[in-house]
């Protein structure tokens, strides 16, 4: 989802990747930078994002990854639910601030 | 399914992910390098922070693979490779197990043509044939069958076949052949097509020999008609009597009996032309051999009994005299009901029990095979564990082998055995009879040997998963695979003592088989079988009229005596221990209601001239023979055996002189008691009543001569053939040893002894594989250990017993066990073998030894290895 995210905002290269979720979270998710692959080659497989050999800003051969239209609309699917789970979670663990939001 | 091109795709995408990686890993060097990190240490952080790659790697890769087929393909590669490199241990897992399954599969198939698979008819499965529940008969009368085919409302057709011979007349050589004689509607209720021409049908049949035509078995047509299409519409003779062929039945039908598969078709109304005489009318008289047809669609097996069952009431109260009580049963057809079925089943049942239990020492020899195997693999497993491979993974791979194995195994064995069965089914062990096999492999043979090679591939294969399991890889890398014993019992041992103990058993009882069947050789039949040629002759075959056939006779016999060398001749209907017997129901001399429930006795009957108990050497033992003047005109009498006498009249002092009544109310007087014989084609028949009747004044067509003769059988043969030529050239006859005769009689206990011997010697093999393969291993374990006792001056004696003591230990409990349990299986035995008893100091001698050798053959060499180690050469090594 985090990755998707990213790329709805920009399409990036794995190490560009990498270093746009760190950023935005702050350094607070240290995982380890390889583990991206994996799920990348899922969405891959999934159709959900596709792939392109380009150059890069620092003038290198790399590989690119867009969101597709299924992407998007997966993504979309993803954050709602995310959002209704998230805040069932917050009315269970804070039950006036919930009812009075 | 885009799968497919996918295969293709994957190299490109798997560079593409590498390349990508390897970027990934370039950059991030770059970047620590920019922020002021060393070349070295940046690669080295840059790959620190990029984790596991090899295994990041793989995970990436693995979400294009299809499940987890490439890793078990690549298994699959690693497990050809390694079995190539010891192609010694391959071979020897692959036939032990090619064995064990054939065998199953051969068992197997038997079992499924004869029990498990429906007559090859169309629907086979809704067929049945009908059996008189009362006295488990499924011989019905001709009028009670008609009456069964129109009064019952569940079947689509009942049909009817009974089996005869007759002489058949193409034009050249009158020769011998067997038939069916058959209901009009039999192709038709069976759903049966012609092959070529056409079939008899319900609207051929207009009365008594209304119906003279023919319908050839394709097997006949083919071995006597050459395959002449123009053979449809010739007219043969039958028994002197013109038949018209009216066609050609399709191969695949070969009647409606298993074992038998006759030459060739008649209509029962003509019975009268093929047999001489003709009981169409008599409806106490049973003949008709088989009543069977297809259910109706929707009607249960119950509901037809039922329906039966209203018709045998019916029955019982229009002809009381003839048919009593009528209840009906339905059996499958193709077996004769329940008469030799049961027996069968069980032989075969145990057979299959047998052959189970053989693929079970296999499995358990193969295991143990496979735990050495690991074991010796410690090391490799070892350091794979230690690289971070799972141990499931491991396991998978050691599976792979295991599976790998069992199927070219299961595979190798059922092509052996494919070739075996349709050896089998084309087998034709009695030259008098046209024998009908049908155990040719199906579909359920090959599932069923498949299923068994996967699931003894799972056996074997599982028994190494908790040593593999519980290996701890720093302990073994660092130590090396040192023999650990002083576990007193493993799970291989265990398994070796089962398996010898199931070697013992197969060796027991094939030993208890052969003895047994040595010694029914040399029985007492009530005849001496030795010395003595049949001559099988039918008169009706060869047209002779009823009234003739007496004088014939009388010829035949006086010719036969002028042969020289022969010393005596006899004259019987059909001899004793033939493939066929007559039964007849007799009465107390004062019974007045002659219906068979009320009978006293069914002795056999056979039918004798005077000289027949001297040529058969059958003993008299008190009273009269039979002489030539009793005829006709004469009292009626009979000479019965001991078993008769004892029954009938308690007191057998007493039997000479009384009287009892046949079926037809003639009185008849005992006259003489001869000793008991063995008369049905079973030697294990428990003691039978039977008499002997005077031929003159119960006139037979069929006519067997028993020719007594010292004398070359081949040459007394040709000179037998010339004298019948010489009486009548239209006369087949068929010549034997009275001793080839009894092959038929002694068919069920040879096959039993044979198919025991078979799985025997393959128990046997299978031990001597176990045991051999335990004692190598076990020294080999410990060739260091012997080498230092060897070195400290242990005696020969010694050595033997620290590297062999256990295998031979396991040997002696395992045969000690099997042994025990073969005495008791040979209980089962005795059924079939005639005078099977495990109480027998031979037997039991046997076993000991036998398994003894076993032993010496099996640790010979092992025990060899360790006699020879030499210390020096052993100690150096480490």
């Amino acid at each position: 989802m985090m990755i998707l995210e990213s790329l709805r905002r920009q399409s990036a290269h794995g190490y560009a990747l990498v270093q746009h979720i760190q950023q935005r979270s702050n350094n607070l998710l240290q995982v380890e930078e390889g583990s991206l692959y994996p799920a990348l080659q899922r969405l891959l497989k999934a159709k959900l994002v596709k792939a392109e050999w380009e150059l890069s800003s620092t003038n290198r051969r790399v590989r690119t990854y867009q969101i597709t239209s299924a992407g998007l609309r997966h993504l979309e699917q993803q954050i709602s639910s995310f959002e209704r789970m998230f805040q069932g979670i917050t009315l269970v663990l804070n039950p006036e601030k919930a009812t009075t939001s | 399914m885009n799968w497919i091109p996918q295969i293709f795709r994957r190299r490109k995408v798997y560079n593409d992910l590498s390349e990508e990686i390897r970027v990934h890993i370039e950059e991030r060097t770059e970047q620590l390098v920019r922020e002021g990190m060393g070349l070295e240490e940046a690669e080295r952080a840059a790959r620190v922070a990029f984790g596991n790659r090899t295994m990041l790697e793989e995970r990436s890769r693995e979400v294009w693979q299809w499940l987890t087929l490439e890793s078990i393909v690549a298994d699959l590669r690693f497990a050809v490779r390694q079995l190539r490199k010891s192609s010694g241990f391959a071979f020897i897992a692959v036939s032990t197990l090619a064995l064990a399954i054939g065998a199953n599969a051969v068992v197997f198939a038997v079992l499924n043509g004869l029990f498990l698979r429906p007559l090859n008819v169309p629907q086979g499965q809704s067929l049945y044939a009908l059996q008189r529940g009362n006295d488990t008969y499924i011989i019905q009368s001709y009028p009670d069958y008609l009456d069964l085919r129109d009064r019952n409302r569940s079947f689509e057709g009942l049909a009817a076949y009974t089996i005869s011979q007759a002489g058949i007349d193409t034009g050249k050589d009158p020769s011998h052949a067997w038939l069916f004689q058959v209901s009009g509607n039999y192709f038709d209720a069976l759903g049966i097509r012609p092959y070529i021409g056409r079939l008899i049908h319900s609207s051929d049949e207009h009365g008594p020999n209304s119906a003279p035509y023919i319908v050839l078995s394709y097997a006949y047509w083919h071995s006597h008609f050459q395959d002449d299409r123009g053979a449809v519409g010739r007219t043969v003779r039958l028994n002197k009597h013109p038949f018209t062929i009216l066609g050609v039945a399709p191969p695949e039908f070969r009647g409606t009996l298993l074992f038998f598969c006759p030459d060739f078709f008649a209509p029962m109304v003509n019975a009268e032309q093929i047999d001489g005489e003709s009981f169409l009318n008599a409806r106490g008289t049973r003949w008709v051999f088989e009543v069977l047809g297809h259910l109706k669609p929707g009607v249960t097996p119950a509901q037809a009994t039922a329906d039966l069952n209203s018709v045998g009431s019916y029955l019982e109260k229009n002809y009381p005299k003839d048919d009593g009580k009528s209840t009906f049963s339905l059996v499958r057809p193709g077996l004769h009901g329940d008469f030799f079925a049961p027996a069968l089943r069980a032989f075969l049942a145990g057979l299959m029990l047998l052959a189970g239990l053989i693929l079970l020492a296999a499995c358990a020899n193969l295991g143990s095979l496979f735990a050495a195997r690991a074991a010796d693999r410690g090391r490799e497993v070892a350091l794979r564990l230690a690289l971070g491979s799972t141990r499931t993974r491991i396991l998978r791979q050691l599976l792979t082998e295991a599976l790998l194995i069992s199927v070219a195994g299961g595979a190798a064995g059922l092509v052996a055995s494919v070739l075996l069965l349709h050896r089998l089914s084309q087998w034709q062990p009695f030259p008098q009879f046209p024998m009908n096999f049908p155990v040719s492999p199906d579909v359920n043979v090959y599932l069923v040997a498949f299923l068994l090679a996967l699931v003894s591939g799972f056996l074997f294969g599982i028994v190494p998963v908790r040593q593999v399991l519980k290996s701890n890889p720093y302990e073994i890398v660092k130590a090396g695979s040192s023999a650990r014993i002083g576990r007193r019992l493993t799970v291989r041992d265990l398994l070796l003592v089962v398996q010898i103990a199931i070697c013992a058993v197969l060796v027991t009882s094939s030993m208890v088989a052969v003895r047994g069947l040595a010694r029914s050789l040399h029985n007492n039949f009530g005849f001496e079988p030795k010395d003595a040629l049949l001559v099988d002759t039918d008169l009706a075959i060869a047209g002779y009229p009823p009234d003739k056939m007496p004088a014939m006779q009388k010829r035949m016999i006086e010719a036969m005596q002028a042969i020289p060398g022969v010393t005596s001749v006899g004259l019987v209907d059909i001899p004793p221990l033939h493939m066929g017997w007559s039964i007849s129901y007799v009465f107390s001399d004062q019974a007045t209601d002659l219906r068979p429930p009320n009978a006293i006795a069914q002795p056999i009957e056979y039918r004798i001239s005077p000289e027949y108990l001297h040529a058969a050497k059958t003993e008299l033992l008190s009273g009269r023979n039979i002489n030539s003047h009793d005829d006709l005109n004469a009292p009626r009498v009979a000479i019965v055996n001991r078993e008769f006498a004892r029954t009938i009249f308690a007191n057998r002092s007493q039997a000479i002189g009384e009287h009892f009544k046949m079926p037809d109310g003639t009185l008849m007087r005992v006259v003489g008691i001869v000793e008991d014989g063995k008369y049905t084609a079973n030697l294990a028949e428990d003691p039978q009543p039977a008499m002997f009747l005077p031929i003159l004044q119960f006139p037979a067509n069929d006519t067997c001569l028993v020719v007594r003769s010292r004398r070359d059988p081949q040459q007394l043969v040709a000179a037998i053939r010339s004298t019948i030529r010489d009486l009548d050239s239209g006369l087949p006859a068929f010549i034997q040893t009275w001793n080839e005769e009894m092959n038929g009689a002694l068919f069920a206990s040879r096959m039993a002894t044979v198919s025991l011997g078979v799985l025997g010697v393959m128990g046997a093999m299978l031990s001597i594989t176990g045991i051999f393969g335990m004692a190598a291993y076990s020294v080999s374990k410990r060739l260091r250990e012997l080498g230092i006792r060897i070195a400290l001056g242990a005696q020969r004696k010694e050595v033997l017993q620290a590297a062999l003591g256990r295998a031979i230990k396991l040997l002696t409990i395992g045969s000690a066990a099997g042994l025990l349990l073969g005495l008791l299986a040979t209980r089962v035995l005795a059924f079939i073998v005639y005078q099977a008893t495990p109480r027998d100091p031979l037997v039991l001698a046997g076993v000991v030894v036998a398994m003894a050798l076993l032993g010496l053959l099996a640790t010979w060499i092992p025990a060899q290895r360790a006699l020879t180690v030499n210390p020096l050469i052993l100690l150096r090594e480490d």
